[in-house]
């Protein structure tokens, strides 16, 4: 029964990075923007936010710093991808490679270094619940915060006026700017709340997940969180489901190995991309007609005047 | 004035008696760079008037428009809204003033709901509910059917364009502004928002309508103004001036008239097409059902039919975009070629002229003499063992430049630089020139404008004259009445038996276009036939 509990607990860790940076990347792809730099954003949130928490004692600090961090990483990407209008795929990628490195640099004072990490919730009568107390009243803010995200982004995209012109801007920017709505604006907009998230996942991992800093210590989440927007056709119900699974599976690597269960963990850290074509071939044989990534995805635009 | 009151006022010394114009630029100019988009252009616009502006494509129609509507800052001059001076900050400030637009390449979301796409050109300060209440209410009174929880993606062309209509009218707009609204309608559907429009007319408001087709500006339009090369060149009563004077004023000069050579002989069958049937490759593609025809040489055959109804579908099969099973179901030049690839097909002697110019008539970011090279690679010696023959694909570019007169800022630009009459002018250039045996050509003249259209309709009368067999879709009537011997109609991927062009009326066709058969007894018996 504790094993359970315990999986459980430890699958929610490992997802909430995930459901985060992938919640932000959702919103900016939504408005038509591929911003490939998630990772590099994540780990700059990571080496920035461990900083934070370090130099202030605050957690709740920490997590703002990596938050600022996402954002002026995304700042850089807006600049250039949207301003400048430079090829999306490419500027992303550069700022991947460019927010690790700058992370070494930023975090080379302070590896090694120890934080006491997020407290978790207690409520006394609730948390001690066997198998369900501890998974829905004994976690730490960021998971609670991490679901609140989420439903705050479903209810932007689909019930406020404002998420109906974002959407509008991802399915046809020539129509939307035809219509006086300023793309670009509302794009930049976009990138920066994505930059703001995947800081904000980055921060969590040295903040709530393992309390220090290690150069590299995302380890490839920013791209799960890529594949988790495509794996859930851009749609935040699924968004959920795809991150609580590819959280599960990174874990269930953990404990098939721990088992020795005869499967190669090389083939396990495969499993999320792998789930992910599968869905893509199998979103492409569903289709309808309509396009289910939004239509302008990646496209550069820019405004006659 | 209510407007009950302006449907009965019967305006005896007039139109404009009484009134002053509801919309004046003045001076109006565009500059990008040393272009002079619009240069110094007047107009007044009245009440209860629909009001076209002709001009060639590149004329400055479309910037004028877009200036009055607020999405591009004039360089110079004003606009007077009532009289007084206004300077529109952007689209949603020309729209609370109260001027709308109907664009012509439609500005809609395809995966948004139509109730959303029309939210998208409100200013939102209705809820969602009213909004769609508003809607239906909208619709209903002028007859514009809709139902909003449908995505747009689904919708025909005429009913996208319904919701751009209705979008415009639920902000009751006293100025609307259509961009070639019939471009893409049925000969019905066109009478039906003749009707709206003058019923938008008599209820006060002023419309400026946009156009390529004289006739119908001579029937709607109290007042037309041409413009040429980004100036006005004259305001006049379109019903006093004939088409020809029209379209005169618009190129500068005359337009070579059309004409066909005299008793064109047809020679021997060169594209047969035998009961081809082919089911969709896309999910809402259109099923094509035994269709069947004969084109003989030194004939055009016409292929009428609403956008959407197989006729990309036979292009695709003709062309051999998609293959048949069955080799017999198209035969080119006595070959069975139902089973070969495109390029066999040409080797066979067929040329194929796509309807859209970017990116499946041309590359967009390649070079004139590289797009010629592409299509032209398999038949016309452009290629020696392997490599380009880079003098022989600019050869064939001055070539067609100068058949076509295909107009263009540099020997050899990109192909999305051309204006989209231009670029038409050398696409179909470029497979005349190979003296094809057959060709096979999709919507030739769509957006093209009326000087580069004779040219092109010229073409392909005289390839026909050569002797070759000319298969030609289009949605235009006046076209294929103008150039074709025969005139079938698509529907729902059927072929009607062909008409004689002189036996096919506008109300003939359009009965087929709409899926009504002439004679219902024969009606299954055409098919196929």
């Amino acid at each position: 029964m504790e094993l359970v509990e315990a999986i459980i607990l430890s699958v929610l860790a490992a997802s909430t990075p995930l459901l985060i940076a992938a919640t932000g990347e959702l919103v900016t792809e939504r408005s038509g923007v591929l911003n490939l730099g998630v990772e590099g954003m994540m780990i700059v949130g990571a080496a920035c936010g461990f900083g934070g928490a370090w130099l202030t004692g605050s957690i709740f600090i920490g997590a703002l710093f990596g938050i600022v961090a996402g954002i002026l990483m995304s700042l850089i990407f807006a600049l250039m991808a949207l301003g400048l209008a430079v090829n999306q795929v490419a500027t992303g990628l550069a700022l991947t490679i460019f927010g690790v490195g700058l992370s070494g640099l930023i975090g080379a004072g302070f590896v090694g270094e120890r934080i006491s990490p997020a407290a978790h919730l207690t409520i006394p009568g609730l948390t001690e619940i066997p198998l369900i107390g501890h998974v829905l009243f004994g976690e730490d803010g960021f998971v609670y915060f991490s679901i609140a995200l989420i439903i705050g982004a479903w209810w932007f995209l689909y019930r406020t006026r404002a998420g109906l012109i974002l959407r509008a801007c991802g399915d046809n920017h020539v129509s939307a700017h035809a219509l006086g709505y300023p793309v670009l604006r509302i794009r930049t907009f976009a990138v920066m709340f994505g930059g703001a998230c995947a800081g904000l996942a980055g921060a969590y991992l040295p903040l709530a997940y393992t309390p220090f800093f290690i150069p590299g210590m995302t380890a490839g989440r920013g791209w799960i969180a890529l594949a988790l927007v495509v794996f859930a056709s851009w749609r935040p119900g699924r968004l959920v489901v795809g991150a609580y699974l590819f959280g599960a599976v990174t874990i269930l690597q953990l404990h098939a190995q721990g088992f020795g269960v005869g499967i190669p963990s090389q083939f396990m850290s495969a499993l999320p991309y792998l789930a992910t074509v599968i869905v893509l071939v199998l979103l492409s044989r569903a289709r309808t007609g309509g396009s289910t990534a939004p239509a302008a995805l990646g496209t550069v635009f820019v405004p006659d005047r | 004035m209510p407007a009950y009151q302006r449907m009965l006022d019967p305006t005896p010394n007039g139109p404009h008696s009484g009134e002053s114009p509801l919309l004046t630029t003045v001076g109006l100019t565009k500059r990008y760079g040393d272009f002079l988009a619009n240069d110094s252009i007047d107009i007044d616009v009245w009440p209860n008037e629909i009001h076209a502006l002709l001009g060639e494509n590149g004329a400055g129609k479309s910037t004028l428009v877009k200036a009055i509507y607020g999405l591009i800052q004039p360089s110079a001059g004003e606009i007077r809204w009532r009289g007084e001076r206004i300077v529109l900050s952007g689209p949603s400030e020309a729209r609370s003033r109260g001027i709308g637009m109907v664009f012509q390449h439609f500005s809609l979301f395809d995966n948004l709901t139509v109730a959303e796409n029309v939210a998208l050109g409100l200013d939102g300060r209705e809820s969602f509910r009213d909004m769609s209440a508003r809607l239906e209410q909208v619709s209903k009174t002028y007859g514009l059917p809709l139902d909003p929880k449908r995505e747009v993606w689904q919708l025909s062309v005429g009913e996208r364009q319904r919701i751009e209509i209705v979008r415009a009218l639920m902000q009751d707009p006293k100025f609307l502004i259509l961009d070639e609204p019939t471009a893409v309608l049925t000969p019905q559907e066109a009478d039906q928002l003749f009707v709206v429009l003058e019923r938008l007319k008599a209820e006060g408001r002023a419309i400026l309508y946009i156009s390529h087709k004289l006739e119908e500006v001579k029937r709607l339009c109290d007042t037309a103004t041409i413009l040429r090369g980004g100036r006005k060149i004259q305001t006049c009563n379109p019903r006093r001036e004939t088409a020809a004077s029209l379209a005169r004023m618009m190129v500068g000069g005359e337009i070579r008239e059309v004409k066909a050579a005299a008793g064109r002989q047809t020679t021997i069958p060169r594209l047969v097409v035998n009961d081809l049937s082919l089911p969709p490759d896309e999910p809402h593609g259109i099923r094509l059902e035994h269709i069947s025809f004969e084109l003989k040489g030194g004939e055009i055959l016409g292929i009428a039919g609403v956008a959407g109804n197989g006729q990309d579908e036979l292009f695709a099969a003709l062309s051999g975009e998609r293959l048949s099973n069955d080799p017999g179901t198209v035969v080119i030049e006595g070959i069975a070629a139902g089973h070969l690839s495109i390029t066999k097909r040409r080797k066979l002697g067929a040329a194929f002229v796509p309807e859209e110019r970017l990116g499946h008539g041309t590359a967009p970011r390649m070079k004139l003499s590289e797009n010629a090279l592409l299509t032209g690679h398999a038949a016309s010696g452009m290629v020696h063992h392997g490599f380009i023959d880079t003098a022989a694909t600019l050869q064939t570019v001055d070539k067609a430049t100068e058949t076509f007169d295909v107009r263009k800022a540099k020997r050899d630009p990109e192909a999305a630089s051309l204006s989209g009459g231009n670029l038409q002018k050398f696409i179909v250039g470029r497979e005349i020139l190979r003296s094809p045996a057959v060709l096979v050509v999709s919507q030739p003249t769509w957006g093209v404008d009326a000087g580069a259209a004779a040219v092109i309709r010229q073409a392909l009368l005289d390839l026909a004259s050569a002797g070759a067999a000319v298969l030609v879709t289009s949605q235009d009537l006046d076209e294929l009445a103008e150039i074709a011997d025969r005139i079938a109609v698509m529907f729902h991927g059927r072929l009607s038996a062909p008409l004689a062009a002189s036996e096919a009326t506008r109300e003939k066709l359009g009965l087929l276009m709409g899926g009504s058969s002439l004679e219902p007894r024969e009606a299954a018996h055409a098919v196929g036939a």
